[in-house]
């Protein structure tokens, strides 16, 4: 076996962004936290995982958690009936979505946060701004597919707003539990954790997160994408073989 | 029990995937299809990503035709040299296949072509193969009458086709006939075998059948003899072009693939012709109405995804 794959780790490089400059004195700082680990590592058994995400704040106000994976860039395409059946009759390319996004909160971000905050920092499923590469498309358009793209990406289990799963302690003390599905997308995530108080942004931590495969699988991906042809003749070897071992193992029955 | 699939990017029930693999597998071998077409569906429906599905299916396709060939092939029942010429018209059409596939995509209609495709081709024979096998099974009953209809239908009896030149003798197949004949049988379903990424036995089984007029035992054994040159050769495409070829569900699959084309190549002497072609006629249907009601039934999503140039 060759070694893992170096697994970068970028723990301390934990930014803070003071947005609020109310504690200059260093004596309290507004909001601490981080996650139980920094690596979700996907193995051959890998059937999902637990992060779990700890801080604290400095009183009141509420914790959200955003969760961003890498974005990439997707073929959006629409269908219209024409005579019997369904064709796909438009198609648009957007790019900047991300590959995953979750939003955990105990109360709906629309509920305490004015409109132009949420657009900002793109908190919540409605707020998410993907850029259209079609400049011909009209805005009503644009909102169609943006729904769209939200809308499957929920589908895929890829999206989600979760509601009410922070658990709070004395009003200082926050955890909860991130669950990665098996199918989640690879690469580096950001975890941004906000505190919001009087409809206003206190204070906001970004984690990063790396979700990559380990071990065999690793291997198999990285031999699939770097030397392609190579993979492509061994799949083909394991193939004849497997057919030749199966009539070999079946003769004597 | 769950295993990460490492190109697919999500992990899967082990016995799940082995159970289909082995279903599809008897099937294979029953009736020397490939079984691409019903089983790249099933990926699909439980979440496999459709790029992986197509592209790790011709992989399986492949393993489950070796296995079959030399279970076919200890039975006398392979015509090396017919699969060979058919080959020969299969390698040419596949690239055809692959360069109109490409076409379609950036057009954006390939999930469109492959539909109507599927529909067109799986409804001609079904209904065609089940009318005749029906037709037959009654004609048997009734003990005579049954020869005369069948001699009837032959194509090649023809003159212009009886008079093409390159002529071979086909031993096993008993004929004598124009090499043109089979190698543009091939060189159709290659193409049809790129574009619907299967390994075209459904296609080349009713072809050789009623086009060539080989008989039946045989047609199994050297179509899944030609489907081993066709499915190497996407599997190698799709590897290196799109890099969706899933090892790890290959090798499940066809675990399960293989041990089933054995139980399938060996029930096969145990059912009669009409019943074999009557019941893949059944499958070949059903497949097509699923396929023509997913047409014209809305939608749940008028949105999805579809798959970028790089």
């Amino acid at each position: 076996m060759i070694k893992s794959p170096i697994i970068i780790f970028t723990t301390t490089f934990i930014m803070f962004l003071s947005i609020n400059t109310n504690n200059l004195n260093g004596q309290t700082i507004p909001l601490v936290a981080d996650l139980s680990e920094h690596l979700v590592a996907i193995s051959t058994g890998f059937e999902g995982s637990k992060v779990l995400l700890f801080g604290s704040t400095d009183g009141t106000g509420d914790v959200v958690i955003v969760i961003r994976g890498p974005t990439e860039t997707k073929k959006v395409l629409s269908k219209k009936k024409i005579g019997p059946i369904w064709i796909n009759t438009n198609e648009v390319i957007v790019e900047d979505i991300p590959s995953f996004y979750r939003v955990v909160s105990i109360r709906s971000p629309k509920d305490f946060i004015p409109e132009q905050i949420l657009k900002r920092y793109q908190i919540g499923l409605d707020n998410l701004q993907f850029k259209f590469k079609n400049n011909k498309i009209t805005e009503e358009n644009k909102k169609e597919y943006e729904d769209a793209i939200v809308r499957l990406k929920m589908k895929m289990g890829k999206y989600q707003e979760d509601k009410g799963n922070i658990s709070l302690l004395a009003n200082k003390l926050f955890r909860t539990e991130l669950l990665f599905e098996s199918n989640v997308p690879t690469g580096t995530y950001l975890v941004e954790v906000y505190l919001i108080r009087n409809n206003e942004v206190i204070s906001a931590e970004i984690i990063p997160l790396s979700v990559s495969k380990i071990g065999l699988g690793a291997e198999i991906y990285d031999f699939a994408k770097k030397v392609s042809a190579a993979y492509g003749l061994f799949a083909i070897m394991i193939a004849i073989m497997a057919g030749l071992f199966a009539e070999a193992a079946f003769r004597r029955i | 029990m769950q295993i990460y699939l490492p190109i697919a990017e999500m992990s899967v029930n082990i016995f799940l995937i082995l159970g289909m693999g082995a279903s599809v597998g008897v099937l294979s071998g029953l009736f020397g299809v490939g079984g691409g077409f019903l089983m790249t569906p099933l990926l699909i429906f439980i979440g496999i990503p459709p790029t992986v599905a197509v592209s790790t299916e011709s992989n399986q396709i492949l393993a489950n035709s070796v296995s079959g060939v030399l279970a076919h092939w200890r039975r006398g029942n392979v015509d090396f040299r017919m699969g060979l010429i058919l080959s020969i018209g299969g390698f040419v059409g596949s690239v055809v296949g692959v360069i109109i596939f490409q076409q379609l995509r950036e057009v954006g209609q390939i999930e469109l072509v492959i539909s109507l495709c599927y529909v067109f081709f799986l409804g001609i024979i079904g209904c065609f193969m089940g009318f005749e096998s029906v037709q037959s099974i009654i004609n048997k009953n009734k003990i005579y009458g049954a020869r005369k209809l069948w001699t009837m239908k032959k194509p090649l009896r023809q003159k212009w086709i009886r008079n093409l030149p390159f002529k071979i003798k086909f031993r096993e197949s008993k004929l004598y006939i124009s090499a043109i004949l089979p190698i543009s049988i091939g060189f159709i379903v290659g193409i049809l075998a790129a574009i619907m990424g299967i390994g075209g036995g459904f296609v080349m089984v009713p072809a050789m059948i009623y086009l060539l007029g080989m008989p039946t035992n045989v047609v199994v054994g050297t179509s899944l003899f030609n489907i081993i040159f066709v499915t190497a050769n996407t599997t190698f495409l799709q590897a290196t072009i799109n890099q969706t070829v899933d090892i790890v569900l290959a090798v499940l699959l066809l675990s399960g693939g293989v041990i089933g084309a054995q139980i399938g190549a060996r029930l096969i002497s145990k059912i009669q012709n009409e019943y074999l072609r009557g019941l893949l006629a059944v499958i070949v249907l059903t497949v097509c109405l699923k396929l023509v009601a997913d047409l014209i039934v809305s939608p749940s999503d008028t949105f999805s995804f579809g798959i970028v140039n790089k």
